[in-house]
């Protein structure tokens, strides 16, 4: 089971006199997990989600973001977690080698890359998250156990023109057979995949192609940040199917951002928080979203005023 | 085990960046004076008439002022032909070349292999000549070719033995010295390069190929290539170009001539990854004929400063030509280069697409003259250059001219400059590329809609060439 644990967390926007926007964030999300992240415009709800992935526009001026992973998050490389309390300091890695330990975030505003067609995006995006385990875990085992011969070179393995190598982790034909599978889940035209990268991709297109990254690189935990803004009922649904799937199928631990109860409805959230001015100003379960739905924010803020 | 494959297989940082101690036969003194021409001429023996066109080339270069008033060009205050050794002959015994990769000295031989050029003539090529220095040190042709009529030669050798169709298209027409100083004082200094006839009605299937190397410190290569596609004929010309780098400066100065007949097709494709130090100033030109077909497609990575414009005259009626050109321009690197095309008939098209990319404070430049004359009715031209920089330290210019003269015209044109974007690297990198493979992912998509369009082991090698620069200066 894996756990990503966020204690205290202070940011501030990365460049002199940078504005501070998180102010302690304090956030537990387990495997198997769905947690709805509220709250008002401009509380910090995405840049919260921007700094467990390791976004360079923030600073991070306090506190610490945890990854917690046992045996079984780590099946597929070789390595042996015999500590009790086997940890990853996400704010001391980069953006790429957190992806690769199973942080995963939606975009609110995904971006498009031309020229770079869906299928040749996964497939690097798949052999290069696999690459990095290995690193990563190789590096880890040399410190405890010492001595264990070196990856091998790194090289060409890839090039742009005929997309990943073949001999990367994930053959061409298996990789065709998980990707059909998830996008009929996500009831996904195949033709997508010739595409470039969410290029001229309507919005809720976007919104849907972010949850089928998701699906395919099957992180530990997604933070999903307004993925649910967009999208028509007929989407809404294939969409909640498919994080839902994440979680029954892969364990995967949901942070889910988002404004409306709506959403909440087909992936029900087993806990709700609320953020106000760069904190968690309040936690509950699932009846805590309908209340907000119902009455707003300020009251929370009245509440948490009060407790200060 | 295919073409593509074996390109895959070798390093391509280390086919370009070693270098070979310096072993010639025959080296001339550095500098230019009538005495360097004639004696030039002297060791390749050569007819009288090819002497006396140096002679005038070389009074036309000392006449000839260095191009300084070009808007934004490129400095070229450092190149002094003074400085410059414009002649090396290697020591090899067979002149023309030799047509067993057996024969070459170890260290020519050596080369060429670490440059993958056998390797490629035994899988993709019809022929494949290959420049050291001032001389070509190798040449051959498929003999199928041969039976047909097709000439794949040395230059010098061409002037030899196929004196008179050489006496009558060498630097008469198509680039006079008259052109521009290089032009002239490649005119004056020329060695080396390839000689490319196809006759009528010929078409061979798999590209020539010739690689040109400069090797010693301070040297001028000035190799000289001239193809002749008669009536309904069809070859794919490759260049390749590569030199280890030094610290005081090379010249390259290469002159291209390409007659393309009636309703012939040529295509010319260069892969340049001059080092560093290299000033690459280049006249490259095509005449087309009725219903002819030119096509040019350049990759410029390499050298200190590029100057080339590759330009076709569309004489003919229905005559067509397609520019293709990517350009890489990364520290220290000024990329000025671009496309003319003169519609001289009616009914004659053009396409340009330039798609340049400056990093870590290089330059790039696209500069383009489209001409359509007087009475050239319906001719049409679409020109398009995208520019991506990685940074705020890299510039990017467009300048492309257009001189209309006739009204029943179609003329296109779109311009793009845009910066690498933050949230793009961002995007990749969480879904777990690196931040250098995150970059030569953008990168490659956008140099997407031309690389399609290339002959395929052009591709790959360009492609190559393309993330070798990017990692050059990433991380
Ligand atoms: N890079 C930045 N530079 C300057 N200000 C920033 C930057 N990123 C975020 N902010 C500011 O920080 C605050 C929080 O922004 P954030 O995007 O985290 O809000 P949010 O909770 O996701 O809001 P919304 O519900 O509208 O998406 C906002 O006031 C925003 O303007
Ligand atoms: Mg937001």
């Amino acid at each position: 089971m894996a756990t990503l644990e966020i204690n205290n967390l202070h940011a501030r926007v990365a460049e002199e006199g940078g504005e501070r926007i998180l102010r302690g964030v304090d956030l537990t999300v387990n495997s198997g997990e769905i947690h709805a992240l509220m709250g008002p415009n401009g509380s910090g709800k995405s840049t919260t989600a921007k700094v467990i992935a390791g976004h360079p526009a923030y600073e991070v001026t306090e506190g610490e973001i945890l990854l917690h992973l046992d045996d079984e998050d780590v099946a597929d490389v070789d390595v042996d977690l015999d500590d009790e309390d086997y940890h990853w300091e996400l704010l001391e890695l980069e953006p790429n080698e957190r992806a690769a330990l199973g942080i995963f975030l939606g975009f609110q505003y995904p971006a498009e890359i031309e020229g770079v067609t869906m299928t040749n995006f996964l497939r690097q995006a798949l052999n290069a998250k696999a690459d990095e385990r290995e690193e990563l875990f190789e590096d880890e085992d040399e410190d405890e156990e010492s001595a264990e011969a070196d990856a091998d070179d790194e090289g060409y393995d890839t090039s742009p023109m005929e997309g990943p190598a073949d001999d990367g982790e994930i053959g061409v034909a298996e990789f065709q057979e998980i990707l059909s599978e998830k996008m009929e889940l996500l009831d996904m035209d195949e033709k997508f995949m010739q595409r470039y990268l969410n290029a001229g991709f309507s919005g809720g297109e976007k919104k849907q192609n972010e949850v089928l990254q998701a699906a395919m690189l099957e992180p530990a935990v997604a933070v999903l940040d307004e993925i649910d803004s967009g999208l028509d009922i007929d989407r809404l649904q294939d969409v909640s199917k498919g994080i839902n799937a994440l979680r029954d199928e892969q364990g995967t631990g949901i942070l889910q951002i988002t404004h409306y109860q709506r959403i909440l409805d087909y992936v029900e959230p087993d806990h709700v928080h609320v953020m106000l001015d760069g904190e968690v100003a309040k936690s509950g379960g699932a009846e805590l979203a309908e209340q907000l739905e119902d009455e707003g924010y300020d009251w929370v803020r009245e509440e948490a005023f009060a407790d200060a | 085990m295919s073409s593509q494959d074996h390109l895959k297989d070798t390093n391509t940082e280390e086919r370009f960046e070693f270098k070979k101690e310096e072993k010639s036969a025959f080296k001339s003194e550095k500098g230019l004076t009538e005495e360097t021409v004639r004696v030039i001429s002297e060791d390749k023996d050569e007819p009288e008439w090819m002497l006396e066109r140096r002679l005038r080339a070389l009074k036309q270069f000392q006449e000839m002022p260095m191009p300084t008033d070009w808007p934004g060009q490129p400095d070229l205050s450092e190149v002094d032909i003074d400085e410059i050794v414009p002649y090396i002959r290697p020591d090899i015994e067979a002149r023309g070349g030799a047509d067993s990769w057996e024969d070459l000295p170890e260290e020519i031989q050596d080369t060429f292999d670490k440059l993958g050029i056998p390797e490629a003539e035994k899988n993709a090529l019809s022929g494949v000549g290959a420049q050291y220095e001032s001389e070509i040190v190798y040449q051959n042709m498929q003999e199928r070719w041969e039976e047909k009529g097709v000439i794949f030669c040395d230059m010098d050798k061409a002037v030899q033995e196929h004196e008179e169709i050489v006496k009558e298209h060498f630097m008469t027409k198509c680039v006079p010295p008259s052109d521009n100083k290089f032009a002239a004082l490649h005119g004056a200094i020329w060695s080396g390069g390839s000689f490319v006839y196809v006759p009528e009605n010929t078409t061979v299937d798999m590209p020539v190929q010739a690689y040109f190397r400069m090797n010693s410190e301070g040297m001028g290569q000035f190799e000289h290539t001239l193809i002749i596609a008669e009536e309904g004929s069809e070859v794919h010309y490759i260049e390749g170009c590569s030199a280890p780098k030094y610290s005081a400066f090379n010249l390259h100065s290469g002159g291209v001539e390409v007659f393309v007949g009636e309703d012939a097709h040529v295509q010319y494709s260069t892969v340049q990854n001059w080092s560093k130090n290299t000033y690459n100033l280049n006249t490259k030109r095509a005449i087309a004929e009725k219903g002819g077909r030119m096509e040019w497609i350049s990759g410029s990575m390499g050298s200190k400063a590029t100057m080339l414009y590759p330009s076709t005259i569309l004489k003919g009626r229905g005559a067509s030509d397609n520019h293709i050109t990517i350009a890489m321009a990364g520290e220290g690197q000024d990329i000025d280069t671009g496309a003319k095309v003169y519609h001289n008939a009616p009914d004659t098209k053009s396409t340009v697409e330039s798609k340049s990319i400056a990093k870590d404070g290089g330059r790039t430049n696209y500069r383009g003259l489209v001409h359509i004359a007087d009475g050239a009715e319906n001719s049409s031209t679409a020109v398009e250059c995208d520019a991506l920089m990685f940074d705020n330290e890299s510039t990017s210019d467009t300048m492309p001219y257009m001189e209309i003269n006739e009204s029943k015209v179609d003329v296109a044109h779109e311009a793009t400059v845009g910066k690498i974007g933050d949230e793009d690297i961002f995007y990749l990198q969480s879904r777990g590329l690196d931040d250098d493979d995150a970059k030569q992912m953008i990168v490659s998509g956008f140099i997407e809609p031309i690389t399609e369009e290339l002959p395929i082991e052009y591709a790959v090698e360009l492609n190559r060439l393309v993330e070798l620069e990017m990692e050059g200066s990433l991380g």
